[in-house]
């Protein structure tokens, strides 16, 4: 009996879920109309919580690039959204898409700035740099200097049609987001990443060139956190700058990242879920909720670091083909 | 005069940052470890004292705490941060961040979030008198000479010492370290002890000069890292001038307006980044 080898983006499961996922968005544009208001915010924010943790592992887990200062892009997506909206009166969804895309014109110059630290000291570079534009925004009197500003722009709204509203544009926001992930990770570029993740030397002796890479995942990831921010801005109404530049993002990020499986598209996503539920169910215990939050993630990095989608799938599928993976096949089964 | 003088309080503080910075220099040049809860573990050790210190005097309270920061050092090493040295260079940094959001809210939880400070007594607002306008208080020269010995302290120690060698050796290359029989676990639960021990010294010093809340741990952790970064990587000379140079920075920025103190401190490391990655005084080759 002959063995024949085939490679594959995916296994049958893949060919399946794509009618899933198309049937799981039509429920999803259609849940306003269906869904009392209280869930719709509820959904507006588990979708952020998803897009967060899919930018921040995209950038560690994909990109090797440990930061602990997105919250950078979180706080610029935020007060550009109703900088824009409200200071220069553009419709607020124009603006939210403007304000990712100011997240990727400051993330460029600033990933040269950091990019030349490296590891450990890149996470506390980039932790710095989110702390200066705290700084100088809080120096700002047009955008409320250490108080804060509120978002006029949806004054004119009732509640019912702002909350929907809300909704489906972090719906639209996650399907950008999610979408332009999984094309990443099939694209050269995605590759490169992947390359360099598992050999930052091998790969740049094949010729990746990693910097550049990195750079262009650093940029894009940053445009997903200000989208986030911006959506953050529009739900809750009101910007304040020790909130919306709290490291305790990155430490949300982090751990949402971790317990779901670092590295992989599905594990964020899941993790993001399970955060969300666990913060629901522990934030009447204050600090202690993120002290137990602290001991998991030690417990997840030191016992079971591929985190939650890693045991489940044990590499053998997955939800999103992205991934090159090779099969024996036998002559007499053809194909 | 005015400028004299906050560059010679400018000067003085930089001893503080390098003493908060020593540590996590080491932890980084023997395990390459960025320790993310370095400034948790200096405002934990000054919790410490304040806790001891209402039971007792400040002298013995900072003896029992030093040593006590330098045992966790040395288990949280051996017992948690060991095992993640194999698993690539992203699960240290997680751990430790898991670290510094524990410490930050178990202190939260037993001290509120309620400002404390290290009393030290008359010994606080004593200060000598150079000239008629410059006066250098007592606590800001106590903590530069500390952060002065500290780090020749530190010097002698790992050039001349058994251990020491034993710690460059490890950080040069575990490998041969562990052929020529050191336990290269060992060492590295000695090098986050002294790491630790030198973060409380940081740690107390601080919270004898300014009041301190629980959430003070990362502002203290960037400090100290950006003494390292303006120093250069792998000196712990170019960590104590780093240090120098970012209290010089801050206190001329809080000269020209009293709320751009750390802004300006932050610039220095910006313009330092930019022209000068390597730092002011990087590690020579060889050495």
């Amino acid at each position: 009996m002959e063995i024949s080898y085939v490679v594959s983006r995916g296994t049958r499961l893949n060919k399946v879920l794509p009618f899933i996922f198309a049937a799981l968005l039509l429920a999803l544009v259609a849940l306003p109309k269906v869904l009392a208001i209280p869930y719709q915010v509820k959904f507006v924010q588990a979708f952020i919580l998803i897009i967060l943790a899919t930018m921040w592992n995209l950038l560690a887990g994909f990109g090797g690039l440990v930061s602990i200062g997105q919250q950078a892009f979180i706080g610029i997506g935020a007060y550009s959204l109703v900088y824009i909206s409200d200071i220069q009166g553009i419709n607020p969804f124009v603006a939210l898409a403007l304000a990712a895309v100011l997240c990727g014109v400051f993330a460029l110059p600033l990933s040269f700035l950091v990019f030349r630290l490296s590891g450990g000291y890149f996470a506390i570079g980039t932790w710095v740099i989110a702390e200066i534009i705290k700084l100088f925004v809080v120096q700002v009197k047009t955008l409320g200097g250490g108080s804060g500003i509120s978002l006029g722009a949806f004054s004119g709204m009732g509640r019912e049609t702002r909350i929907a509203a809300i909704y489906w544009s972090a719906l639209v926001a996650i399907f950008l987001t999610l979408l332009s992930t999984i094309l990443l990770m099939r694209s050269k570029l995605g590759l490169a990443l992947t390359a360099i993740r598992d050999d930052e030397t091998a790969a740049g002796v094949l010729g990746v060139n990693v910097l550049r890479n990195r750079r262009s995942v650093f940029v894009m990831v940053s445009m997903g956190f200000g989208l986030a921010g911006g959506l953050i801005a529009m739900s809750n109404l009101r910007v304040q700058p020790d909130d919306i530049f709290s490291v305790n993002y990155s430490a949300i990020m982090i751990f949402m990242v971790v317990i779901g499986g670092l590295g992989t598209i599905e594990g964020p996503i899941f993790g993001a879920i399970i955060y969300y539920f666990l913060q629901d169910r522990l934030k009447d215990y204050g600090t202690w909720y993120l002290i137990i939050l602290g001991l998991l993630g030690i417990a997840i990095v030191s016992l079971a670091p591929e985190g939650l989608w890693g045991w489940i799938s044990r590499n053998r599928f997955s939800l999103f083909a992205t991934k090159y993976r090779i099969s024996q096949m036998s002559k007499e089964r053809g194909a | 005069m005015i400028w004299t003088n906050a560059i010679i309080q400018g000067l003085l503080t930089g001893g503080l940052y390098a003493l908060l910075a020593c540590g996590l220099s080491l932890i980084f040049g023997v395990m390459r470890i960025v320790n993310l809860s370095h400034g948790d573990f200096s405002i934990l050790a000054a919790y410490g004292v304040v806790a001891l210190a209402m039971h007792t005097n400040l002298i013995l309270a900072i003896v029992l705490v030093l040593p006590v920061m330098a045992f966790l050092g040395y288990f949280l090493q051996r017992g948690i941060l060991n095992r993640s040295l194999s698993k690539g260079a992203l699960a240290p940094l997680l751990i430790t961040f898991a670290f510094s959001i524990i410490i930050q809210n178990l202190l939260l939880q037993i001290f509120s979030s309620d400002n404390r400070s290290v009393q030290s007594g008359r010994f606080a607002s004593m200060s000598f008198k150079i000239t008629k306008n410059l006066q250098i208080g007592a606590l800001p020269l106590l903590t530069f000479i500390v952060g002065v010995l500290l780090t020749l302290g530190l010097h002698y120690f790992l050039t001349y010492s058994r251990v020491g060698r034993a710690l460059r050796a490890s950080s040069d290359d575990p490998g041969a370290a562990d052929l020529v029989g050191i336990n290269n676990k060992h060492i590295y639960g000695i090098a986050t002890a002294i790491g630790l021990f030198a973060a409380g010294i940081g740690g107390v010093l601080f919270g004898m000069r300014t009041q301190f809340a629980p959430s003070f741990g990362p502002i203290a952790l960037i400090f100290a890292f950006e003494s390292v970064i303006i120093g250069g990587l792998g000196s712990l000379w170019g960590t104590l001038i780093g240090g120098i140079v970012l209290g010089i920075g801050q206190s001329i920025g809080a000269q020209i307006q009293p709320s751009y103190g750390v802004l300006a401190g932050h610039l220095v490391f910006i313009a330092i980044l930019i022209f000068r990655p390597q730092g002011l005084m990087p590690k020579q080759k060889g050495k």
